[in-house]
């Protein structure tokens, strides 16, 4: 590695993406969190710790189970899927909370913020509050804290505060700005438990190391099931944590194609979709540089979709980098195509997904199709859809 | 530095004073409305316009800006406005910046947004969320465009990173007072004169202080170790209580006044 690529890595770039866009003020607070998490990873106690909290407490490794009724629609396909969703709180997102609390405590920090979109890291971050005995404010958008109430009652009951933001679109990139303007306010005590790969350096480095566990454990346990690796690996993309913790370890696999599945909303060419990469360009926004969802002044368009969780207008620097390397791609599922895929994995496998993750079930059905029966595709079911019941009977006309 | 920004920082010292200066995003309340109350801001005793760039995220910036941010964008004010707010504020004889965040300027084109500054006469521009590690092209466009580059430093800036920042700015150094967001406060925390002392370790620059000054009596404390004294929020919140009509200018132009009061002989 040269100077200046060890340079580039120290400040977080992923080619001409991430890095770092904030006020001076949270420098410090940045370059502290950046070194606690180096020493973490070379720390064997640490490492020790965060794996026996995952094997007595998160659940981990989690199981694959192969989905045979659902790849009759998928081409005949095989279809394995990584159950994130199987996890203590529901998600992918307790990998990344229980790791970054940890850095917390490491950093002798006695309170987390959060952001939160569908509720799935802020009922994450309360869940470590309450295991730490941290103190714990979630800011919540207005908009997603009324499409999402049980994940509102879930945080309250577990201890934390859940702040609901009015300002702007009230959706998760308005609570993310007011995380950051908490933090810069109380950054001394506190630390922002950012729940995506995206934001500044170091976030989408030690996020997408939290998260790599997920790509570990699947590659090795489908060589294990099916004695090869899979021909492709299909996550949803929002912010991009469940994806890159999937994609990462397969990275160098050059033979297995990564498949982004962003949400496509009403559908790309209405403008009313959260396709940051397949319909965004390049720009700043949250501290990184990454695609970006915004107008001809820089400023941010409101994204749409039906799930909470990819409702965001920006996404991981680490995931612009790959689709411009052509590493991984991107496609968009528009919310019609992902509430059929939801139907569907409800109605031949008896598992009830999140809406985030119907998305990457969308792109199954498709990928499988065009791979045909002898492909072997790898799926992160990254959460559950509980908190989605509401939402899904008002969308398939059920009567509550 | 720019000739005007120089001139008005020697002329404060000379007077044995600090110099006041004012912040208005472009289009607001409207356009019109936003000429009208620079040239009272002005006409009160305000030495140097900062003209803020609207912006979707501000995440700097607390409720009273915010608000004003989003009333200036849902009246369509971008580049536009804010150059031509600037010119305006120019000729009226006022050294003149623009603040903005990151994301319009790297959108408009860093080069043409140089040109534009210099076309409307400006004097520099203050980014508060770029980081001198991003900064290698915007240093070479800014000099290459004889503009001022101010960033923002705060108390949390360690001794060894503030020299960093403090020398790549021209101009002067913005020094945030305390640990938040924009907006008035109570009292300006007591954490701005030690940064301020610590700036002056390093840096010959002059050091304005904004975040939270908003009254004669702080304005003064404040010039009393700075060399210039930022105040936004408060003539925001005039407008937003009073309208920009007759009453509201009027009332812009006395905290003007004060202000310009508070900031003269305190050396």
């Amino acid at each position: 590695m040269t100077l200046q690529e060890n340079q580039s890595t120290l400040l977080g770039h992923f080619g001409p993406y991430g890095g770092r866009f904030v006020p001076e003020a949270l420098i410090a607070a940045l370059d502290e969190l950046a070194a606690a998490h180096e020493s973490a990873l070379q720390d064997p106690k640490f490492q020790e710790e965060l794996t026996q909290l995952h094997k007595t407490y998160t659940g981990r490794p989690s199981i694959i189970t192969e989905a045979k009724r659902f790849a009759e629609y998928a081409g005949g396909a095989r279809i394995l899927l990584k159950r994130e969703d199987l996890n203590h709180t529901g998600s992918h997102k307790i990998n990344n909370v229980l790791g970054q609390a940890l850095l917390t405590k490491r950093m002798g920090k006695k309170r987390i913020i959060a952001e939160t979109g569908a509720g799935q890291h802020g009922v994450a971050s309360a869940t470590a509050a309450a295991l730490f005995g941290l103190e714990c404010v979630v800011y919540m958008g207005e908009a997603d804290t009324k499409r999402q109430a049980l994940n509102v009652a879930r945080m309250k009951l577990l201890g934390a505060e859940v702040v609901p933001v009015t300002q702007g679109s009230k959706t998760l990139k308005d609570a993310i700005n007011e995380a950051m303007r908490d933090w810069v306010t109380n950054v001394a005590d506190t630390h922002y438990l950012l729940g995506t790969v995206a934001g500044p350096h170091p976030f989408p480095t030690i996020v997408r190391d939290f998260q790599r566990i997920i790509g570990v454990e699947a590659r090795a346990q489908v060589l294990e099931l099916t004695g090869k690796l899979p021909d492709a690996v299909l996550a949803c993309v929002g912010g991009g944590s469940n994806a890159i913790g999937i994609f990462h370890p397969f990275i160098d696999d050059k033979a297995v194609r990564l498949i982004g599945l962003e949400a496509g909303g009403s559908g790309i060419e209405t403008g009313k979709h959260a396709a940051t990469i397949s319909g965004g360009t390049p720009g700043v926004l949250h501290g990184t540089r990454s695609y970006v969802l915004q107008d001809k002044d820089g400023q941010t368009v409101e994204s749409h979709s039906i799930s909470a969780g990819l409702d965001y207008p920006g996404v991981g620097p680490e995931h612009a980098y790959l689709n411009d390397i052509g590493r991984a791609e991107y496609r968009a599922v528009n919310d019609d195509k992902a509430m059929y895929a939801f139907s569907l994995l409800c109605k031949t496998e008896g598992i009830i997904p999140a809406i985030e993750t119907a998305h990457a079930l969308a792109g199954a059905l498709e990928v499988g199709n065009e791979l045909g029966k002898d492909a072997t595709i790898l799926i992160n079911l990254s959460g559950r859809g509980d908190k989605d019941v509401q939402t899904a009977a008002e969308y398939f006309g059920l009567a509550l | 530095m720019s000739n005007s920004l120089a001139q008005l920082f020697a002329k404060c010292k000379s007077e044995n004073r600090a110099a006041l200066i004012g912040y208005l995003p472009a289009g607001f309340p409207t356009q019109r409305s936003a000429k009208k109350i620079v040239k009272e801001m002005i006409a009160g005793g305000v030495d140097a316009i900062e003209i803020g760039y609207p912006y979707s995220d501000p995440v700097m910036d607390g409720p009273v800006i915010q608000a004003a941010s989003e009333q200036a964008l849902s009246n369509g004010a971008g580049a536009a406005e804010v150059f031509e707010l600037l010119a305006s504020s120019v000729q009226l004889g006022a050294p003149s910046l623009v603040m903005s965040y990151w994301s319009p300027i790297e959108k408009y084109g860093i080069e043409k947004f140089a040109k534009a500054m210099n076309d409307a006469g400006g004097s520099g521009v203050i980014t508060p969320d770029l980081t001198i590690e991003e900064s290698a092209a915007w240093k070479s466009v800014c000099a290459n465009n004889k503009l001022d580059r101010v960033y923002v430093v705060a108390p949390s800036s360690s001794d060894s990173r503030l020299p960093l920042v403090t020398e790549q700015c021209s101009g002067f150094i913005y020094a945030a007072s305390l640990m938040g967001v924009t907006g008035t406060r109570d009292s300006v925390s007591g954490n701005a004169s030690g940064l301020v002392a610590r700036i002056r370790k390093n840096s010959a620059l002059p050091v304005a202080v904004g975040l939270g000054v908003s009254t004669k009596e702080q304005a003064r404390e404040v010039a009393a170790y700075a060399d210039g004294v930022i105040v936004g929020s408060a003539f925001i919140k005039i407008i937003q209580k009073h309208g920009a009509g007759r009453k509201g200018l009027k009332k812009v132009k006395e905290l003007a006044r004060e202000l310009s009061e508070g900031v003269r002989n305190v050396k």
